[in-house]
C-alpha cells in the first residue's frame, strides 16, 4: 500500500542527516581515560538507555492517570453518594442516584434526542463527504486550494457556530424560514418544535465537520491502487460503478474510522444544543436538550454531582454500546466486500 | 482517477464550497450592519458599514480583550507543551527499545476512545479543592500531553529518522537526551508544526470545560461568546460581530498555515 506523505519527507530525511555528526561540534569522549572511570560512565550510558524511554513517555502516563483515568473512576465513586455542588461529599445511597435519573422522564427525553441529533448528523455528514472526497479524487485544478475550502468550516469554533446557525434558523426572522417562504413553504418553528430543532443542530454538527471527513477519506482513496479502477474500467465499469464497488470496498477501515470517531463525539454533543437559545437548557420543554446538557443541567444548574455523575457513567457506558453495535454493523454491512 | 474532470465536479465542489462559506459570510452581514438587520425583509447582500461600532460595543459589554488574551495564552501554552512532550514520548515509542513499549502504545491508542469529557465532575472536585477552579491553569492541565499528539509523533518519527542515524550517535557517545535533541527533533519538525496547529485550534475552540472551570469574571474567547448571548434579547448584530472576532485569529492562521492542516488531516488518516 503507498503511503502518501504530503510532507515531503523525502525532504526531511536530508534535514535529518545535515545534524548527522551529532559530535561534530564537541570533543571527542576522551579515549585515555582510566580504566575505573570507564566503566563508571559505561555504567551510566547503559542505566541512560535503559531509564529514558520511560521518562520520556511517563508526562502523558502520568497526567493521563491523573485528569484521565482517575476522574472516571472517580465519577463512579461521585455517583454512588449524595454529592452536592457547594457542601461537598454527603451520605452514601448506594444506586439511589441511578435510580432517580431513571426515573426523571428528562433523561430519556435527552438520550432520545442525543440519539436523534446524532443519526441526523453522522449518516448524512458520511454520505456527504464520500461524495465530496469522490470528487476531490480526480486530477482538478487549483487541488490544494479546493482541500482548503472544504475545511473552512473547520476553523469556525462550535460556540460561533451555534450562534450564526442559531440566527439563521431563527423562528421569526430566520433566513432559513425566508428562504422557504420564497418556494412557498410555511416558517418553521425550528426552537419550538422537536424534531426540527434536532434537524437544526445536526446541520451545525454537519457544516463543520463534513469537508474534515472529507479530507480523511479522499487520503483513504489515493491510497487505492491505480490500476484496480484501469481493469474495472477495461471491464466496463462507469465512473459510479466504479466508485461504488472499487473505491468503497477499499476504503472500509477508514469509513469505520470515520464512523466511530463521529460516534464517540456525537453522542456528547453539548456546545450547539446549549447555545442554539440564549436560555442554554435545551428548550422550553427539553425539546433538543442532549445527555450532556442534561448532566450539566443536573450538576451546575441542579448542583447535585451525584446524579449528573450517574449520567456520566450511563452516557460513558452507552457511548461503549454503541461503538460496539457500530462496528458489527459495519462489518456486516461490508461482510461482501473485500471479506 | 485518471481522467479530467467535467463541469459536473466543477460545479458541485463549487456549491459545496459555497454552502461552507455562506454561514461565515452571513455573520458577517450582520454583524457589520445596525441591530434592525435581521428584521429586515430583504437581507442585504453585502457586508455594511457597523462592523466597528459593532465591535466596539463587544469589547464593552463583555471583558473581550480579557477573554482574548486568556484563550492566545492558553492555546500557545498547552500547543507548546503538548508538541514537546508528544515529540517525547512520540519518538521512545518510535525510536527506541523498551520493554512493554508494544502493550504501553496499544494503551495509548485505546485512551484515544475514551470520552474524557466524562470525568469532568471529579476533575471540578480536584480543581476545586486545588484552588484553581477560576484560573488558567484549570484549562490547561489537562490538555499538556495528549493521547492524539504522541500518537500522531510516532507513525511520523518511524519513518523519519533513519535508525542508523541513532545508532551512530551512540557510537559516537552521545547521551539519549543529546541524541533526542540533535537528531529527533530536527526531523520532528514538520510533524511538530502541524500538531502544534491542531493543539492550538482544540484549545482556541473548546467551550464545555471553559465553561465549568472558569468564572464569568476571567472567561476565555468561547465563554465571552455565550455571555454575549445569554441575555434576554439577543443582539444579533452584537453577538455575530463577536462570532466574526472570535474566528478572525483562527482565520489568519488558516489563511497561512492551511496547506500544512490539510496535509496533516490526510496524513493522520492514512497512517491511522
Amino acid at each position: 500500500m503507498t503511503h502518501i506523505h504530503p510532507v515531503e519527507p523525502a525532504g526531511d530525511v536530508t534535514a535529518t542527516t545535515s545534524p548527522a555528526p551529532v559530535s561534530a561540534g564537541e570533543p571527542p569522549p576522551p579515549r585515555r581515560a582510566g580504566p575505573t572511570r570507564l566503566t563508571a560512565r559505561q555504567r551510566l550510558s547503559r542505566w541512560d538507555v535503559r531509564l529514558s524511554p520511560y521518562l520520556y513517555i511517563s508526562p502523558f502516563f502520568i497526567l493521563f492517570l491523573v485528569v484521565g483515568l482517575f476522574p472516571l473512576g472517580y465519577t463512579a465513586y461521585v455517583s454512588v453518594h449524595e454529592w452536592s455542588l457547594i457542601g461537598g461529599k454527603g451520605e452514601f445511597v448506594g444506586l439511589d442516584n441511578y435510580r432517580q435519573v431513571f426515573e426523571d422522564r428528562y433523561f430519556w427525553r435527552a438520550l432520545r434526542n442525543t440519539v436523534s441529533i446524532f443519526l441526523l448528523s453522522s449518516i448524512p455528514q458520511v454520505l456527504i463527504a464520500l461524495v465530496v472526497a469522490g470528487l476531490l479524487d480526480s486530477q482538478l485544478r487549483g487541488r490544494t486550494l479546493w482541500r482548503m475550502s472544504v475545511l473552512i468550516p473547520f476553523v469556525v469554533a462550535p460556540a460561533a457556530v451555534a450562534l450564526i446557525f442559531g440566527n439563521l434558523f431563527g423562528d421569526r426572522y430566520g433566513l432559513v424560514n425566508a428562504a422557504l417562504d420564497l418556494v412557498g413553504i410555511d416558517a418553521i418553528a425550528w426552537h419550538v418544535n422537536t424534531l426540527a430543532s434536532h434537524v437544526a443542530i445536526a446541520t451545525m454538527v454537519n457544516w463543520r465537520w463534513t469537508g474534515y471527513n472529507a479530507l480523511i477519506l479522499l487520503a483513504a482513496m489515493q491510497a487505492v491502487p491505480r490500476d484496480l479502477y484501469e481493469s474495472a474500467a477495461l471491464d466496463g465499469a462507469g465512473r459510479v460503478r466504479q466508485f461504488v464497488s472499487v473505491t468503497i470496498p477499499m476504503i472500509r477501515p477508514t469509513m469505520l474510522f470515520v464512523v466511530i470517531t463521529s460516534t464517540i463525539g456525537g453522542l456528547q454533543i453539548f456546545t450547539e444544543a446549549r447555545l442554539f437559545d440564549n436560555v442554554g437548557l435545551g428548550g422550553s420543554d427539553r425539546q433538543w436538550q442532549t445527555v450532556t446538557l442534561y448532566l450539566w443541567e443536573l450538576g451546575w444548574r441542579l448542583r447535585n454531582l451525584g446524579t449528573a455523575s450517574a449520567v456520566a457513567w450511563l452516557l460513558f457506558l452507552f457511548i461503549v454500546v454503541f461503538a460496539l453495535v457500530n462496528l458489527v454493523l459495519i462489518r456486516r454491512l461490508g461482510g461482501g466486500g473485500k471479506g | 482517477m485518471n481522467r479530467r474532470p467535467g463541469f459536473l465536479v466543477y460545479g458541485l465542489l463549487t456549491a459545496f464550497v459555497v454552502g461552507s462559506a455562506l454561514p461565515l459570510y452571513w455573520s458577517l452581514i450582520v454583524g457589520s450592519h445596525e441591530s434592525d438587520v435581521v428584521t429586515r425583509r430583504v437581507p442585504p447582500l453585502w457586508p455594511g458599514g457597523h462592523f466597528f461600532d459593532n465591535a466596539q460595543r463587544v469589547f464593552e459589554t463583555v471583558e473581550f480583550w480579557k477573554a482574548l488574551a486568556n484563550s492566545l495564552v492558553v492555546s500557545t501554552v498547552c500547543a507548546t507543551s503538548v508538541v514537546f512532550f508528544c515529540t517525547l514520548a512520540g519518538y521512545a515509542f518510535a525510536k527506541l527499545r523498551f520493554r512493554g513499549s508494544t502493550a504501553l502504545m496499544v494503551f495509548v491508542v485505546a485512551t484515544l476512545a475514551v470520552p474524557t469529557q466524562l470525568g469532568v465532575i471529579p476533575l471540578f472536585i480536584q480543581m476545586a479543592k486545588l484552588g484553581w477552579t477560576g484560573h488558567l491553569w484549570a484549562i490547561m492541565v489537562p490538555t499538556l500531553v495528549t493521547a492524539f499528539g504522541v500518537f500522531f509523533m510516532r507513525q511520523y518519527l518511524v519513518d523519519a529518522i533513519p535508525d542508523e542515524l541513532i545508532e551512530a550517535a551512540r557510537v559516537d557517545g552521545c547521551s539519549m537526551i543529546r541524541i533526542f535533541w540533535n537528531v529527533a527533533v530536527p526531523a520532528a519538525r514538520p510533524a511538530a508544526a502541524i500538531l502544534w496547529l491542531f493543539t492550538f485550534m482544540t484549545v482556541w475552540t473548546d467551550f464545555f470545560w471553559p465553561m465549568i472551570a472558569l468564572p464569568a469574571t476571567n472567561p476565555t474567547v468561547q465563554i465571552a461568546l455565550q455571555q454575549l448571548q445569554s441575555g434576554y434579547y439577543v443582539d444579533y448584530s452584537l453577538v455575530l460581530a463577536a462570532a466574526v472576532l472570535s474566528t478572525i485569529p483562527l482565520l489568519v492562521l488558516f489563511v497561512l498555515t492551511g496547506r500544512q492542516l490539510v496535509a496533516g488531516i490526510m496524513q493522520g488518516a492514512v497512517k491511522g
